[in-house]
């Protein structure tokens, strides 16, 4: 099953992006998620591991996942090495004016050989999951952006005292 | 069903010490063969009756499958968690809580309050909750009465951990360094009437506190409330067995009495029944490191009184969460 949500933040991608590969950040902002832990010597980039867990429903699904694509301010996608099985995927675009950020977030998640008990189960936590994509994704904007008023907000005081 | 004696064990839950499965028999008597045991208790020679009550239990006796770790089989818990998943997420609405207090690797024995008659929802939405917290990957395995185990069709239940409740699988678990999770009330408190849906009720078994300190593991504390709106239980039907003479002929000292689906009356609940869709709470209590907390030589009844108090107190503040029966 793929579900997909997507936002448009009004904040460059390096600050988007920043809140997408800091892995300390991930339980302030993404919804249903209770874990997100580093589990590997290094915290980011390809290779750095996590343990995640999304409540869904009766229980807290997830497992150990794996950076495998980081492409610096574009996509950064993981796959799973246990649990269940997941591929996910950031994707990060700036908008033509150069202040704004198209941010996607992509989640494809299953159990294989679990038949079609397993698809129902899919079909049956999909509107749950899209639902943690998509609050999640308001939160990284409404946090994205407050850090970008923030700093504009700074850099404007700083202006003045010169 | 509540078939201990307290006077002889054999491998069809017959456990000495007051029905604890968790508390070795005495050194040797083991051992010995059932038919002599059986000869010596009564003193006399078999009525027909007997015979053939001792014919079935034998049969019985012989389908209780030997313990082997081995048979839990993670890729197929793995691939059936979507259908427990469905189960416990729509038709009982389970949420567990906590469980992060249990420590994340490890031998633990995870000690449960058990409700639910012979279909059990709060087994069903805790080795769910568990199994997809930590990953089928850790070891976990479930004591379960041997009767259970020897019911045909429920053969499957071996690939999910559960091997049949005895202190030699207990400790081989718990020796292979698994997560372990026990119901010390067993039959006693999963048949206790509805109206005593709220109440902890172990019967006094403390093995699983010898247990835990025999081999220096935790216990957590895992305490659920839902299961025993499930049906509307009556009762253990102790009279009513002694009345029908099941205790003499099947050493059977107990059948439970409910109104269920779709039986209606429902006696001894030997075939099961389709449980109502009560909403199943579990909350996951710190873990009692017994030495730490009460001393090199912990007292076995002082950790009794303080486990199934706790238990109890969780179980008032569950219960008082809750505006309706079977609602939640």
């Amino acid at each position: 099953m793929r579900v997909a949500a997507a936002i448009d933040v009004a904040a460059p991608p390096q600050l988007v992006w920043d809140f997408v590969t800091d892995p300390a950040r991930y339980l302030h902002f993404m919804s249903g998620i209770t874990r997100w832990e580093v589990t590997s010597e290094q915290d980011r980039g390809v290779g750095a591991r996590y343990r995640t867990l999304m409540r869904v429903g009766s229980a807290e699904v997830g497992g150990l996942v794996e950076i495998v694509e980081c492409d610096a301010l574009r996509d950064l996608a993981w796959t799973s090495v246990t649990g269940i099985d997941q591929r996910g995927r950031w994707r990060l675009r700036e908008r033509a004016d150069g202040a704004r950020t198209r941010v996607e977030l992509r989640l494809q998640y299953g159990v294989g050989g679990s038949g079609i008990v397993g698809w129902i189960a899919e079909q049956v936590a999909a509107p749950a999951v899209r639902e943690n994509l998509r609050r999640s994704l308001q939160e990284l904007r409404r946090q994205a952006e407050h850090e970008q008023a923030r700093a504009a907000a700074a850099t404007r005081r700083a202006a003045a005292l010169r | 069903m509540e078939t201990e004696t307290a006077s002889r064990p054999s491998r069809i839950g017959h456990h000495a010490n007051g029905g604890d499965p968790f508390t070795a028999p005495p050194p040797g008597r083991a051992r010995r063969r059932d038919d002599e045991l059986e000869a010596e208790d009564r003193g006399s020679a078999p009525g027909p009756l007997e015979r053939v009550a001792g014919v079935i239990a034998r049969g019985v006796r012989r389908r209780v499958p030997a313990a082997d770790l081995d048979e839990r089989d993670p890729d197929f818990i793995r691939e059936s968690l979507p259908g427990q998943w469905l189960l416990a997420s729509l038709w009982f609405r389970g949420e567990v809580r906590g469980l992060g207090n249990v420590p994340e690797e490890g031998p633990v024995l995870l000690v449960g309050n058990h409700s639910g008659g012979n279909v059990s929802p709060d087994s069903l939405v805790f080795t769910l909750a568990f199994s997809t917290y930590f990953g089928v990957e850790r070891r976990f395995h479930q004591l379960v009465h041997n009767l259970v185990l020897s019911m045909p069709g429920l053969g499957f239940l071996r690939k999910y951990g559960a091997v049949a409740a005895s202190p030699e699988n207990a400790a081989r678990a718990l020796d292979a360094g698994a997560a372990v999770l026990v119901y010390p009330g067993g039959d006693h408190e999963v048949h206790r009437p509805t109206w005593e849906a709220n109440t902890v009720n172990f019967a006094g078994r403390r093995g699983f506190v010898r247990l835990a300190l025999e081999h220096d593991v935790p216990i957590v504390p895992v305490v659920a409330i839902g299961g025993q709106e499930t049906a509307l239980f009556l009762g253990r039907g102790e009279r009513l067995a002694r009345l029908l003479m099941l205790d003499k002929l099947f050493r059977l000292k107990v059948l439970p009495l409910s109104i269920a689906v779709p039986w209606g009356l429902n006696v001894g609940d030997v075939l099961g029944h389709i449980p109502l869709p009560a909403k199943i709470t579990v909350e996951v209590l710190p873990a009692v490191h017994l030495r730490e907390q009460f001393g090199p030589s912990p007292n076995v009844d002082e950790v009794y009184e303080h486990i199934t108090e706790t238990m109890q107190e969780t179980l008032d503040a569950l219960a008082s969460e809750r505006r309706l029966p079977i609602v939640g």
